[in-house]
């Protein structure tokens, strides 16, 4: 539910956030659990968001975003996909055809690389080395590794729903 | 090759390697009760000490050694933080760790902390690995729940709390103070160095950084003791009085051109080519390897004349790579453009520089655009001088930037344009006959976007 006076944050994202405050001695350290907990429901972090956040932590809002903006990993603008779906483009997945898999996955889908499909259902963004570079080329589709991906079995992947990311 | 029995990975493949239950039938968390009831803190230092045991993630400081930089005495509160932002191209070796034998990495957190009088351990683990994050939660609910966590363990006094903290897709928190930035809730903007982290660190409190794998390293070293670490891998080189020689297991991700990549656990010392000939079933297709790297992307590149080197802290700077790095092998094969891999390693780091510093900010961002502008026909043999200039002037050895993220970018281009020369100058001659002796300057390219 979320608490007059806010428009984005329920009441269960605050307890969330405010569980995880006893383990540091101070609430800004809470920023990035505070982000990863809004962006796992919202599926972005809107600026009026941050003005939230930095409320709960008795931060100013330009500290939050200042820390939001240098990762690249929160989408501010709208919501991505409900999969979202990173395909690894560093060197030992590029070796076994992971940039053709990221084209042929943009084309199919018809978006752009970072974009989302029309339906709200799939984001496909490039991803710096995920760390499964036995599997590559590989594909993190929320909370699922897909190893060795080839154009067709990742197509076929990717049109799977699957659990929201944690 | 003498027959090896793996340690670090001795639960892979196990079907409940993962709980507290195979791990203590395995003998886990036994050299824990005994460390709590009959030790100090300084007999588990002098232990590590003795090991010779070198920093698993990257830059092979005597870990050991980083602990006795913390003040005596110091009130507290300590910091341990767990570095488990594996994100160097090529290494997989801490995902290993944490999904097959999460207890391991737990019980060397535990000792490590018991040594450092750390009362709060930290790992910060990278957005990518969801699976690792379940697995060591699941892991560090169980030592709780069996006693090893917690206030007043075991009745000894010594209280600990371990928390997971999730990163957000940055490769700059995998460095000691980007790290501590990040988990502060700042931009992972590494500090200026002095202070120390084990001076001044995590909420400008005395802090110790490790790698997963290290801690590993420590909870294997408290079971089978410091002989056994020191009787594999590689002795100091009398020769060299600054060789503190490479002691220990160590885990070796191959990867790329290969028939069988993976995580394969060897004596520190092994070459290249028994990797990939032993473990990797050989170069794929048949074919033979142009380039490997050594030890992630930023270690550079060793030709296949070099493979011979063994992998150990010493080993890849004899060849003019930067180092052992992360041990994380990549295989290139004869039929891969030298001028698409560097171009691949640019663009990594483009994107991971965290534009602090304007020597790595632009020269990464430049190195990536001159490589564009190559690969579109338009290069002339001048850029390769352009390259090699931006290698030599941006990073921490030429003392242009704050931390090393500029001088592993700089390695795979000074490497790649000096052992591969004339495979460039072919390409830029091919692909750009009426240009490529051009020497005037040109357009400014588009801007790179980047963290």
């Amino acid at each position: 539910m979320i608490a007059p006076g806010r428009t984005y944050l329920t009441d269960e994202m605050v307890a969330k956030i405010e569980a995880l405050a006893p383990r540091y001695p101070n609430r800004r350290a809470l920023t990035l659990p505070a982000l990863h907990i809004v962006n796992a429901e919202l599926r972005h972090v809107p600026l009026g968001a941050v003005v939230e956040i930095a409320a709960v932590l008795g931060l100013a809002p330009a500290e939050v975003q200042d820390t939001l903006t240098f990762y690249q990993f929160f989408h501010q603008e709208k919501p991505h996909g409900k999969v979202r779906a990173f395909v690894c483009r560093s060197v030992s997945c590029a070796l076994r055809g992971g940039d053709h898999l990221l084209e042929h996955l943009c084309h199919a889908n018809g978006i752009a690389p970072y974009g989302t499909t029309p339906d709200g259902e799939l984001t496909i963004e490039p991803a710096e080395c995920l760390g499964a570079c036995d599997f590559a080329p590989c594909i993190l589709a929320n909370d699922d590794l897909l190893k060795n991906m080839t154009p067709e079995t990742a197509t076929a992947e990717l049109k799977k729903p699957r659990a929201r990311a944690t | 090759m003498q027959p090896f029995k793996p340690v670090l990975l001795e639960a892979v493949g196990l079907p409940d390697g993962h709980t507290i239950a195979s791990y203590k039938s395995r003998g886990g968390y036994a050299p824990l009760e005994k460390t709590l009831a009959e030790k100090q803190p300084v007999d588990v230092v002098e232990m590590v000490k003795a090991s010779g045991l070198r920093g698993r993630g990257g830059a092979g400081f005597s870990t050991g050694l980083k602990w006795t930089f913390l003040p005596k005495d110091h009130p507290g509160p300590i910091y341990l933080c767990v570095n488990a932002d594996e994100s160097e191209p090529g290494t997989f070796n801490n995902r290993i760790l944490m999904e097959d034998d999460p207890h391991q990495v737990i019980e060397g957190i535990i000792l490590s902390s018991f040594a450092t009088r750390a009362s709060t351990a930290y790992i910060y683990l990278r957005y990518e690995y969801p699976h690792s994050w379940h697995r060591l939660q699941g892991a560090i609910d169980e030592a709780y729940a069996a006693g090893y966590l917690g206030t007043n363990i075991r009745g000894t006094g010594f209280s600990l709390d371990i928390y997971l903290h999730r990163g957000a897709a940055a490769y700059i928190c995998g460095e000691e103070t980007g790290l501590i930035e990040s988990l502060e809730g700042k931009r992972a903007w590494p500090r200026i160095k002095p202070p120390f982290p084990a001076i001044e660190g995590l909420f400008r409190k005395p802090t110790v950084v490790n790698n997963i794998e290290t801690m590993a390293c420590v909870a294997q070293i408290a079971r089978r003791g410091v002989e056994w670490f020191k009787s594999i891998g590689v002795p100091a080189d009398p020769n060299n009085p600054r060789d503190p020689g490479s002691y220990g297991p160590k885990l070796y991700c191959l990867s790329g051109h290969v028939e069988k990549p993976g995580c394969y656990e060897a004596p520190l010392g092994i070459t290249a080519r028994e990797l990939i000939d032993h473990f990797g079933g050989g170069v794929w297709k048949g074919r033979k390897a142009k380039a490997v790297i050594p030890g992630g992307i930023s270690m550079g590149l060793m030709t296949e004349s070099e493979l011979d080197t063994p992998l150990d802290f010493a080993g890849p700077g004899k060849v003019g790579c930067l180092g052992l790095g992360t041990a994380a092998v990549v295989v290139i094969d004869d039929q891969t453009s030298i001028v698409d891999f560097l171009h691949n390693s640019a663009r990594f780091f483009a994107h991971e520089s965290c534009g602090q510093c304007t020597p790595c900010r632009e020269g990464t961002s430049w190195s990536l655009r001159i490589l564009e502008r190559i690969r579109a026909g338009k290069g002339r043999l001048k850029d390769l001088d352009i390259l090699l200039e931006l290698g030599q002037t941006m990073g921490m050895m030429p003392g242009s930037t704050i931390c090393g993220l500029a001088d592993g970018a700089a390695w795979p281009m000074k490497n790649a344009i000096k052992k591969f020369r004339g495979e460039f100058e072919d390409y830029i001659k091919r692909t750009n006959p009426s240009g490529w002796m051009v020497t005037d300057p040109v357009p400014a390219l588009p801007i790179v976007g980047a963290h």
